[in-house]
């Protein structure tokens, strides 16, 4: 059955193309894709990603409870507000689904998982927090709106009292603050700076027009999908799965093997970091006209691999890919395009950062990310 | 959707082909076809010269979301292609019965024009799909 957000209405009132999304019945675009995703890069807009699935857990042995399940580390969490990127893994290391955690107080987390995963997610958190007492609450009576782009911040906090507003305007990257049922967090999926807001579904339509009006253009899950690509953020599902550990898809970073932390899925991971995991995530940029796809065959040096997340990146005007192949030295990668070898290079990402092309990504000079 | 010029045929594939005085036939995709792409990235164009058969694939539109096939309404020898879309793709989104051309062929089979579709029966053909 598909699902809808609190927002549907508003989406179709707007006129926007609406696709189906994981079973959500979500918009992709209200116009122009490209128009949506420069609006981000330049200005400020908004996404209705009220189809994300928010959890709190509760219990004095939640923190506790957090170090088995996630594979980073929540004792990294010391301020309340603080938020943390991680993956969460079978026993395999593989990944079962990313998220954001929050921590508010010692005995409340906050989780926001995929909605395409939620009901994996759920009972898979429920299974292993009833070992610790935690009480695991699903808020689907939540909505969520980003609001993201240079100008974010300072427009959405134009709709706040004054105290409420300085509040938000003073978070540090990835910390969240809270005024009763509102939920605001300085963190994205665009490389932009911007918030996430959570809120009462039933606030959600309200708090969109006021957006609206202060100027932020409405953003469907197109320009999602280039701005969080260019980002060299991952999408779940399509860059990693239950059977990818977070060394295989570029997430190293996200796993913390401090000490004495048994969380599922370390020993894969250990192994894999003493040998080394068979398979690594690059970026690639085709210099060439023509567009990267989820699908497409890479030739190595290593042998071969697959295109996992591409995409034509309207801000760099040309083709952006993250790839799976064999682990070493790549060597000159080409892929290929309907029969035809197309030369690629391989690239640090993120690709663009804050509006700007990153070192390495365009040939001629750029920023340092 | 907007009026469906009256001097075109299409097929079922979304693409359009006007006949023209010089008896060259110019083929592009639809208002419909360029919408559902959205915005227009890259176009593969065929080679001035190639022979094409009816139906099949002679140039690529890519939109950021999607590849897709252009297929010759007609059979007969590309004469003309247009190398504005290298440079400016878009121009499909923006005027997909006109500047947003693709390619001309000189027919070798004139008859071909006769079995594609006249306007009133593309524009039912859209309705059935919008129905589904």
């Amino acid at each position: 059955m598909t699902e809808m957000t609190v927002l549907n209405p508003v989406h179709r009132a707007l006129g926007a193309k609406m696709v189906d999304f994981g079973g959500w019945d979500m918009p992709i675009s209200y116009g122009s894709q490209i128009e949506e995703h420069h609006a981000v890069r330049r200005d400020a807009g908004m996404f209705d990603v009220s189809h994300m699935t928010v959890v709190d857990l509760r219990g004095v042995r939640a923190r506790e409870f957090l170090r088995q399940l996630l594979a980073n580390s929540v004792d990294k969490l010391k301020v309340s507000g603080k938020a943390l990127y991680t993956c969460m893994l079978n026993p395999a290391g593989g990944v079962i689904d990313d998220l954001i955690v929050y921590f508010l107080d010692e005995s409340h987390f906050r989780l926001v998982v995929n909605a395409a995963t939620r009901d994996t997610d759920l009972a898979w958190i429920r299974q292993h927090a009833a070992l610790f007492g935690v009480q695991v609450e699903h808020h689907p009576e939540l909505a969520m709106i980003a609001v993201q782009g240079p100008n974010a911040r300072s427009k959405a906090s134009s709709l706040w009292p004054a105290e409420l507003a300085a509040r938000a305007l003073a978070l540090k990257p990835f910390s969240a603050t809270r005024e009763g049922a509102l939920f605001i967090a300085r963190t994205g999926y665009t490389g932009e700076d911007g918030f996430e807001i959570t809120l009462p579904g039933t606030d959600a339509t309200a708090l969109w027009r006021r957006l609206r009006g202060a100027g932020v253009q409405p953003c469907g899950l197109g320009a999602r999908d280039t701005l969080r690509l260019e980002a060299g953020m991952n999408l779940y599902g399509q860059d990693m799965d239950a059977s990818t550990t977070p060394f295989e898809a570029g997430l190293a970073w996200t796993v913390s093997l401090d000490e004495g932390r048994d969380f599922i899925g370390r020993a894969v991971l250990e192994r894999q970091q003493r040998e080394g995991a068979p398979r690594q995530m690059i970026g690639l940029v085709l210099d060439e006209k023509g567009v990267l796809r989820h699908g497409q065959s890479v030739h190595t040096a290593q042998g071969a691999g697959e295109i996992l997340s591409g995409t034509f990146a309207p801000t760099l005007g040309k083709a952006v890919a993250f790839a799976r192949v064999p682990a070493g030295d790549t060597g000159t990668v080409s892929v290929d395009i309907r029969g035809r070898q197309l030369a690629v290079r391989v690239v640090k990402y993120p690709f663009v950062r804050n509006g700007q092309a990153c070192a390495g990504v365009s040939l001629a000079i750029a920023a340092a990310c | 959707m907007s009026e469906i010029p009256g001097d075109l045929k299409f097929l079922k594939s979304h693409e359009w082909a006007r006949l023209e005085d010089d008896g060259l036939v110019r083929v592009g995709i639809s208002e419909h076809a360029q919408s559902q792409l959205g915005d227009l990235v890259y176009v593969e164009l065929p080679g001035v010269g190639d022979m094409v058969q009816i139906g099949s694939a002679c140039a690529v539109v890519e939109s950021v979301k999607a590849a897709s096939d252009v297929y010759t309404p007609v059979s007969g020898t590309v004469v003309e292609v247009n190398d504005a879309l290298s440079d400016k793709p878009e121009t499909i989104n923006e005027d997909a019965y006109g500047e947003g051309w693709i390619f001309a062929v000189k027919p070798s089979n004139p008859e071909d024009m006769e079995a594609l579709l006249d306007p009133d029966a593309y524009a039912e053909l859209l309705d059935e799909e919008d129905a589904h």
